[in-house]
């Protein structure tokens, strides 16, 4: 188990450290010059309006939610996968029952149009 | 003790080796951008513009630091660290070649071979989205914003279709291991001729998960300037470019590994080499194969328009998600029924 992850770390600490390093050199290394417009927000050289932390489309939030949705019944495929055919057709019945009641939800989705972006 | 010397010696030469190819990814790219638009290219620091990547590189250095008054600090300066380590993490499961035998020991040219491996890439890639997400948000711009959820939805919506693809090659290799999935592929099997739809599928996942044309509406310069990350400067901007170039190897390189046999090539073990060079042809097979990805992804960027971002939603939950049940279920049918 060790030996298997160990490596992991070795890398993580590397990449880790490199990028740690990086920033750190890129601060040192670079002039600051701070003024008032330029530590303003761009906005194609109009003064900035507003926050840019606006309640958004829905769409996108929805998305999110049906990706966790969706990627839990992905994970619950791989267990099945890795022992496809050791579990043969009974496997793949129970698993063709499940696929059944995803596609029904994915349908179920698109014609309540919450996957279409087009409508607004 | 030997084991941890060689692995860390292994994860040192496989971070370099990443970087660097991610450095001449870059030079590549204009280059090729050259070609096909008929223009020279890079072609004064060095020879052939050989040294552009490093001076580019020295150049991120020494360019000022900026943070905008507005953003979040900390965050900021979180989002690019975040990418590029998710980015160069990826590495870790790949199998770079067969293994080689140095003074007796025997040295597997793989950082970690994870039992799971498949879902180890998957998580990882998986995390990319935080450091697009923190950085566009942190920014507290309204076009780095928007480019960020862009690229959020974008990249969850089509991790699916990705995910469903691999489980039809999981059904196929029965292991999770990609070292396992390369070494079944040995004698021209590759698992492409028996998912050449999943391969499909997965070739247009990678490309969305990358943020590569036709995918890359976080970056669509004529309406969100330089999209996640405008506010960027310095070596901060450097890692979110570099990170995208690293996505884009990894991505080539799970490709061929999973899919075009990895470091095999029909025929490398019948003309007589030596394990230990051969190993080491493979491991140039297995780099050519990587190079020919790039240069795919390269000429795609070159050639094709974007696309707009109701039809990019489409694409990903109508079209694709639909055909990696379809291929997920037939691959099921079609193997158990002949056995």
């Amino acid at each position: 188990m060790f030996h298997a992850y160990g490596p992991i770390f070795i890398l993580f600490a590397v990449v880790v450290g490199f990028v740690g390093t990086t920033m750190l050199a890129t601060h040192l290394l670079g002039p600051k010059r701070h003024t008032k417009a330029k530590d303003e927000t761009f906005e194609c050289g109009v003064p900035s309006v507003g926050n840019a932390r606006v309640p958004f489309s829905v769409h996108y939030f929805l998305i999110a939610i049906l990706f966790v949705l969706f990627d839990v019944e992905v994970v619950f495929f791989y267990p099945w996968a890795v022992n496809f055919h050791f579990l043969g057709w009974k496997g793949f019945g129970e698993i063709l029952l499940f696929t059944l009641t995803v596609c029904v939800s994915l349908i179920y989705l698109i014609r309540h149009g919450v996957l279409d972006f087009e409508q607004e | 003790m030997l084991f941890w010397i060689e692995k860390i010696s292994l994860v040192v030469l496989v971070f370099c080796v990443t970087l660097v190819i991610a450095m001449y990814a870059t030079l590549a790219e204009r280059k090729f951008a050259a070609f096909f638009q008929d223009r020279i290219g890079p072609d004064r620091a060095g020879p052939f513009g050989l040294l552009q990547p490093l001076a580019d590189g020295i150049k991120f250095f020494f360019k000022e630091e900026f943070i905008p008054a507005n953003a979040d600090r900390f965050l900021f300066v979180l989002g690019p660290c975040l990418s590029m380590i998710a980015a160069c993490m990826t590495t870790a499961v790949i199998p770079w070649g067969h293994d080689i035998v140095i003074f007796g020991q025997t040295m597997a040219l793989q950082i970690a071979d994870l039992n799971v491996g498949v879902l180890y890439l998957a998580g990882v890639v998986s995390l990319g989205v935080y450091g697009i997400m923190i950085g566009g948000w942190a920014s507290n711009n309204k076009y780095s914003v928007l480019s960020a959820i862009r690229a959020s939805s974008q990249m969850i919506s089509y991790e699916l279709a990705m995910g469903l693809a691999l489980i039809a090659l999981v059904m196929h290799t029965g292991s999770l291991s990609l070292r396992e999935i390369v070494q079944a592929q040995h004698g021209g099997h590759w698992n492409v001729f028996f998912q050449p739809l999943g391969f499909l599928l997965f070739l247009i996942c990678s490309f969305a998960e990358a943020n590569r044309v036709p995918f890359d509406l976080a970056e669509c310069e004529t309406e969100l300037v330089g999209g996640y990350h405008t506010e960027y400067s310095s070596m901060k901007l450097g890692f979110y470019l570099f990170a995208e170039y690293i996505n884009m190897f990894i991505a080539s390189a799970v490709m061929s590994a999973l899919y075009f046999g990895g470091y095999h090539f029909p025929g490398l073990y019948h003309i007589g080499l030596s394990d230990n060079s051969a190993a080491l042809v493979g491991v140039g097979v297995f780099f050519l194969k990587i190079a020919a990805f790039m240069f795919f992804f390269i000429w795609i960027r070159w050639t094709l328009p974007r696309f707009r971002y109701d039809q990019l939603m489409r694409l990903g939950w109508k079209i694709l998600l639909p055909l990696a049940i379809a291929n997920m279920i037939f691959t099921g049918f079609l193997s158990l029924l002949l056995g």
